[in-house]
């Protein structure tokens, strides 16, 4: 998992605050409040989100958590049974999906089947009512980015699935809307191609000042793109933030274990002071200590949430280390960069530990069934309430 | 699987049954005899004499006008009505109407040609062309009903959201997508409905007028004077036109599935 990440673009140099830090700034797109129900079935329950201009804006969930109805919404093919969502300050809902400024790319790419891939780019240029010479140039330059000048002229059932998205990406772009909705974008691309349309995609973002929704089951590509996250579960908001605040402070064990993987101890609080606590999660085994803002008084039940790449392994126990215990490596997997331990510890508790391979691997330091040491220091690992 | 014996047999049996009536009329109507059941070399007097018969040539004009204006009538009100019974799927009495929008399908046409009768007597209106017309239009528009509605059926209403969100009205987002997409059912539809009405004696004998007089009409009337070799080309000429509305309507639906599948794997 990346967590280096460059700052969250600000369209604004003055502004010291990203804009959803600061109360004086005007959301682009706010939802107050806002619930679908079909039937007896709510698919988006209470939801209030402010979306800025120029964001990027990454939805993540499991599937049928209502992303694609989110989506809807804000397009304007389904209306919200309850709630409303503002445009700038203005309701959205009583306009009709071809008045808003909103393009989405669907999650079916819905191409017109009986139009060439140019037509189908050139469609929404078309209803814009441009200029003949200028909508050949969009479409041209459109079918540059997406790298489809050879297809053209194919109809949609004459090419791949992959270009088939590039095209329903490129009909979606063309129009330069405010916001761009993007239902699962890059799914169906190959990784080099995806990494191309990523790049492409921020830079159009940095650009045009487009506001990106993008929905997307690649949490790496939601780390490495987007200014913001929004975790969803069963059609609510678990948790909105940057990705290291949504990597480094879950505010849950549903979103810590959602995003990247984590080690999830129990434990109960032994010893709570100067923001330091002592939990107890194994019997004739050292407690862990860590350092947290968590008001826990002792007795609490906790949980101890820690990344694997946080966890350092040895042969010997680590001087000065706040957390050290020694257990027994059970597997190995080799990842090329990383090799990832599961190491059997104390009480029969397993761990995930992940480290960087700096040798070779004929030399590698340990093998299956070593008994070695894993450690973390105090401020490594996140305490959750919840 | 191989042809066994028996199954040739029955095919041909079949086949026999279904085409030989026809082939023999249609060899007859080259037949150079008055007679109809000797054979006295090839000739196409008939169809010459036929062409110079005025009363013939009237009926063909009226059959030609009536299934061209109802056909293209039961086209759109078909559609239309197809449209709303897929689209709008929630309406109260959604499941009654689309049953009695296809109960025509089954209803003899002695019944229908009856109670249209009735209607525009106690419509007062004029019996004769238009009357054909409207008759056929209305049972043939169930017919377009039916094969645009299965159609739709199969529609992804997301080619209409993509329209409506690329900044298409309503009504350009069915005329720009839906339209063209559906539109081989839509012409196959037509198709049907010109043949039909090409076809159809039952219906028009009931509501037709004194100056309104149909090929099938004609051909009937003629034949229970005896048969002549003239109604033999006639007849020939009403199967070639029907066999080719039927190719083309079949060729059409295959067509469009192809398309179709090519759309379902997208
Ligand atoms: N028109 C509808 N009628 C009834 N239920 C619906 C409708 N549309 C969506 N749902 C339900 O709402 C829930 C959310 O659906 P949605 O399509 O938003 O999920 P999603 O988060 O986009 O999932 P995925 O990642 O699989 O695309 C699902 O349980 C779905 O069954
Ligand atoms: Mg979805």
């Amino acid at each position: 998992m990346d967590t280096a990440k460059a700052p969250p673009p600000t369209s604004d140099a003055s502004a010291a605050l990203p804009p959803w830090q600061d109360p004086a700034a005007e959301p682009l797109i706010r939802l107050e409040n806002v619930t679908k129900r079909f039937g007896d079935f709510t698919a988006i329950a209470d939801l209030s989100l402010d979306i800025h201009e120029g964001e990027f804006f990454a939805l993540l969930g499991p599937s049928g958590c209502g992303k694609t109805t989110l989506m809807r919404m804000i397009a304007g093919f389904e209306a919200p049974s309850a709630g409303r969502i503002l445009l700038g300050g203005e309701d959205l809902v009583p306009v009709p999906p071809n008045r808003r400024p909103v393009n989405m790319m669907f999650q079916s790419y819905a191409l017109f089947p009986h139009l060439t891939v140019a037509d189908n780019i050139a469609f929404g240029l078309k209803r814009a009512g441009l200029p003949r010479g200028e909508i050949a140039e969009r479409v041209a330059e459109m079918l540059r980015l997406v790298q489809l000048e050879n297809f053209a002229h194919r109809r949609p059932h004459e090419i791949s699935g992959g270009q088939r998205q590039r095209v329903a990406l490129a009909r979606a772009l063309a129009r330069r809307p405010r916001i761009l909705l993007l239902d699962e974008p890059l799914a169906a691309l190959d990784r080099k191609l995806r990494a191309a349309t990523q790049f492409e995609l921020v830079d159009i973002q940095e650009r045009l000042g487009t506001t990106f929704i993008i929905v997307t089951h690649d949490q790496e590509e939601a780390m490495t793109m987007a200014s913001r996250i929004a975790v969803m579960d069963h059609g609510r908001l678990v948790q909105v933030g940057t990705p290291e605040e949504i990597y480094e402070q879950p505010n849950s064990r549903y979103v810590a274990d959602f995003i990247g993987e984590v080690n999830l101890v129990e434990g109960v609080v032994t010893a709570a002071e100067n923001g330091r606590l002592v939990i107890d999660w194994a019997e004739d085994a050292a407690p862990i200590v860590t350092r947290s803002d968590v008001a826990a008084p002792v007795g609490t039940r906790v949980t101890f949430a820690i990344r694997p790449e946080k966890i350092t392994v040895g042969a010997e126990a680590p001087e000065g280390a706040a957390n050290a215990w020694q257990g027994r490596i059970e597997d190995i997997g080799y990842l090329g960069n990383l090799s990832t331990y599961h190491i059997v510890g104390p009480a029969g508790r397993r761990f995930k530990v992940q480290s960087p391979n700096r040798r070779r691997v004929a030399r590698r330091e340990f093998s299956w069934e070593d008994r070695v040491w894993f450690a973390f220091d105090e401020t490594a690992g996140l305490v959750l309430t919840e | 699987m191989k042809l066994s014996r028996f199954n040739i047999v029955s095919l041909t049996l079949c086949f026999a049954f279904l085409y030989l009536p026809i082939l023999v009329l249609v060899i007859y109507s080259f037949n150079a005899s008055k007679l109809v059941t000797v054979w006295a070399g090839f000739s196409t007097r008939w169809y010459a004499k036929l062409f110079h018969d005025e009363a013939f040539l009237q009926a063909a004009f009226v059959t030609l006008k009536v299934a061209l204006v109802s056909a293209s009538i039961a086209t759109v009100l078909g559609t239309m009505a197809a449209w709303v019974l897929v689209r709008f799927s929630r309406f109260a009495g959604r499941t009654l109407f689309s049953g009695m929008i296809f109960a025509p399908l089954v209803i003899p046409d002695v019944i229908l040609g009856l109670s249209l009768l009735l209607l525009f007597i106690a419509m007062n209106i004029d019996r004769g062309v238009t009357t054909i017309i409207i008759a056929h239009a209305t049972f043939s528009m169930c017919y377009v009903a039916v094969v645009v509605s299965s159609r739709l059926v199969t529609f992804d209403r997301a080619l209409e959201e993509a329209a409506l969100d690329l900044g298409a009205t309503p009504f350009q987002a069915f005329s720009l997508v839906t339209l063209p997409v559906i539109a081989p059912a839509v012409v196959s539809g037509w198709l049907l409905s010109f043949t039909l009405s090409l076809d159809d004696l039952v219906i028009a004998s009931f509501v037709s007028g004194p100056a309104a007089t149909t090929l099938p009409m004609r051909v009937f009337s003629q034949i229970r004077l005896g048969v002549s070799p003239e109604i033999n080309a006639l007849s020939t000429i009403l199967i070639t036109l029907v066999t080719i509305g039927v190719i083309t309507t079949s060729i059409l639906s295959k067509r469009s599935a192809l398309v179709r599948a090519g759309e379902a794997e997208g």
